[in-house]
């Protein structure tokens, strides 16, 4: 499946970022397969937080970073890092989910309301049924559909990363972006939290940063290692992780540094 | 080396020696708060009842009341709180969520924490240079609040700015990635995330106002006043007015100020009275805010 040639959903063009003077990366372009769960692996520091947080304008709220290059968003064709385009609306188009949960001091219901309220989905059947959808896509519904009145921060970790992700979803975002989703979660929830990511790619194109390497191959399609802000490597995850090309993918794949 | 034993009885005994230490540095705060408290209540207590809380000041002690008093305090305080919070709260959101961080705004902020520890009279200078003698506004009711409102509006921003400043990081970031215009994060979750430290911080800084007399003298308080203001309601439209805003008037502190410095026995009486009533609002505010600071800790927890 992964070796079929598919659509396009992003296309990452010679991306520089900039934190003042100190270069984060130098010069990434990386093609987004749509539909797919691309995984953006490598060692701390590398880069692969910084490229996920290019995709929803997220550095903008610091003054000292800058941006080169281009991301367009296929099919309109829009480049999500022009000073044209608002970060409101490149955030519209997207969802992501944080490596801490960060669920709203709010009822589970509201958490997942949120997102629909912004993009002014105002009648409440509406709402309703979405936030159902995206609580069922999440693996969360059975859990708190007897308490969605019920105050987000009840849940355990695990659950409230799962509530993060359906409030990413209820949007429907094109791109979907996890920033190590699951890192701070428990085996268990890990696998619950990877098998509702695994079902996500059938509705939209999602991209990951994991440092756990076993992760990237069990879900992912396409692997991007990065080292020290460039992209070293980047193929189908199969290939990846039995034949990689670069000396340097195979060490850090091999486990001699990271 | 020493014994592990010896060890542990040296450190144990350091640990009873602050104990103790802080045990009665906590009781000196504690009996003086009761002393104060007895001191008053023994001397005002039998002065306080219905004709006292209803009188108009008077010459003669046994006849004088606090009428007057206590409604220009909590008219004051009614012009201070819709002066001094809206103002406070907008300015710490300006700083804390739109201004960008540099020389300037640092400037402005070290100024503002200066502020809040500028004596109270200086505060009343500046309004009577100010709203009396430049701008003409007249020694009334609306003045004092707007006195009392500069007073406390230093404080009011530092308290909402630490308020704002405990939402977590994650809790923006995550409005901002959904998104939230700068505005929707501030108004769905940041305000209510910091409702209660913004409440808390607002309730003792007004409780802190009602309690201040020198800048009010000086921007004219009566010492002696007999006139009520106009009554806020009407019988025409628009049914309510403001024009107890532009009255003479009084207040608390001032009022017991005044009896104090009388030399007849009664009059200390009447001021004993009176400060028991003050008291009572401030400890009520206080216990508003507690109870405010409470409701929202169970409801908002991260």
């Amino acid at each position: 499946m992964v070796d079929e040639p598919n659509k396009l959903k992003a296309e990452v063009k010679g991306l520089r970022v900039f934190y003042g003077q100190n270069e984060a990366i130098k010069g990434v372009s990386l093609p987004i397969h749509s539909n797919r769960i691309t995984a953006l692996i490598g060692p701390s520091g590398c880069g692969k937080t910084t490229l996920l947080r290019c995709f929803n304008r997220m550095h903008d709220f610091q003054k000292s970073v800058r941006y080169e290059g281009d991301i367009i968003l296929h099919p309109s064709g829009k480049n999500l890092l022009s000073r044209d385009v608002d970060p409101t609306e490149v955030r519209l188009l997207t969802g992501m989910v944080f490596q801490k949960p960060n669920p709203f001091p709010k009822s589970i219901y509201e958490n997942v309301a949120f997102g629909l309220r912004l993009r002014g989905v105002s009648s409440r059947e509406e709402r309703e049924h979405r936030v159902t959808n995206a609580l069922k896509g999440s693996a969360l519904w059975d859990d708190v559909k007897d308490r969605l009145r019920r105050p987000a921060t009840e849940l355990s970790g695990g659950q409230q990363q799962r509530l993060c992700i359906a409030r990413a979803l209820a949007t429907e975002p094109e791109v979907l972006l996890l920033d190590e989703p699951t890192s701070a979660m428990d085996p268990i929830s890990t696998s619950r939290i990877e098998d509702v990511i695994f079902e996500l790619k059938q509705r939209m194109t999602i991209v990951i940063v994991t440092h756990n390497m076993q992760q990237a191959a069990r879900i992912s399609d396409y692997t991007a290692f990065m080292y020290r802000g460039e992209l070293v490597e980047f193929r189908a995850t199969e290939e990846m992780f039995q034949r990689p090309q670069e000396e340097l993918t195979k060490s850090y794949l091999g486990g001699s540094f990271g | 080396m020493k014994d592990v034993h010896q060890i542990v009885r040296g450190q144990k005994f350091q640990d009873r020696c602050f104990a103790v230490v802080g045990f009665l540095c906590t009781l000196v705060g504690l009996i003086v708060l009761s002393i104060l408290i007895i001191d008053l209540v023994r001397d005002g207590w039998s002065r306080l009842d219905y004709q006292f809380l209803t009188s108009f000041p008077s010459r003669r002690a046994g006849n004088a009341g606090i009428l007057v008093a206590w409604l220009g305090s909590i008219m004051v305080a009614i012009v201070t709180a819709f002066t001094a919070v809206p103002l406070g709260i907008a300015a710490a959101i300006y700083l804390e969520e739109y201004a960008r961080k540099n020389l300037l705004t640092s400037l402005v902020e070290i100024n503002i924490t200066n502020l809040a520890g500028v004596p109270s009279i200086i505060y009343g200078l500046m309004s009577l240079g100010l709203f009396v003698y430049i701008l003409g506004l007249g020694r009334n009711v609306f003045v004092g609040g707007l006195t009392l409102g500069f007073l406390i509006l230093p404080i009011i921003i530092v308290a909402t700015r630490e308020a704002i400043r405990s939402v977590p990081n994650g809790i923006r970031e995550a409005a901002y990635a959904l998104g939230a215009t700068k505005w929707q994060v501030i108004w769905h979750h940041i305000l209510p995330c910091s409702v209660n430290g913004i409440a808390t911080g607002t309730i003792i800084a007004l409780s802190r106002a009602l309690g201040e007399s020198a800048p009010l003298i000086v921007v004219g308080a009566l010492v002696f006043n007999t006139v009520l203001p106009p009554s806020p309601i009407q019988n025409e439209f628009p049914y309510v007015n403001a024009k107890w805003a532009n009255s003479e008037f009084s207040v608390l502190p001032i009022q017991v100020f005044n009896w104090v410095s009388r030399p007849q026995e009664a009059f200390h009486r009447n001021a004993a009275a009176a400060s028991i009533v003050l008291i009572f609002i401030t400890l009520t505010l206080n216990g508003l805010a507690m109870f405010i600071r409470y409701r929202f800790r169970k409801r908002v927890q991260w």
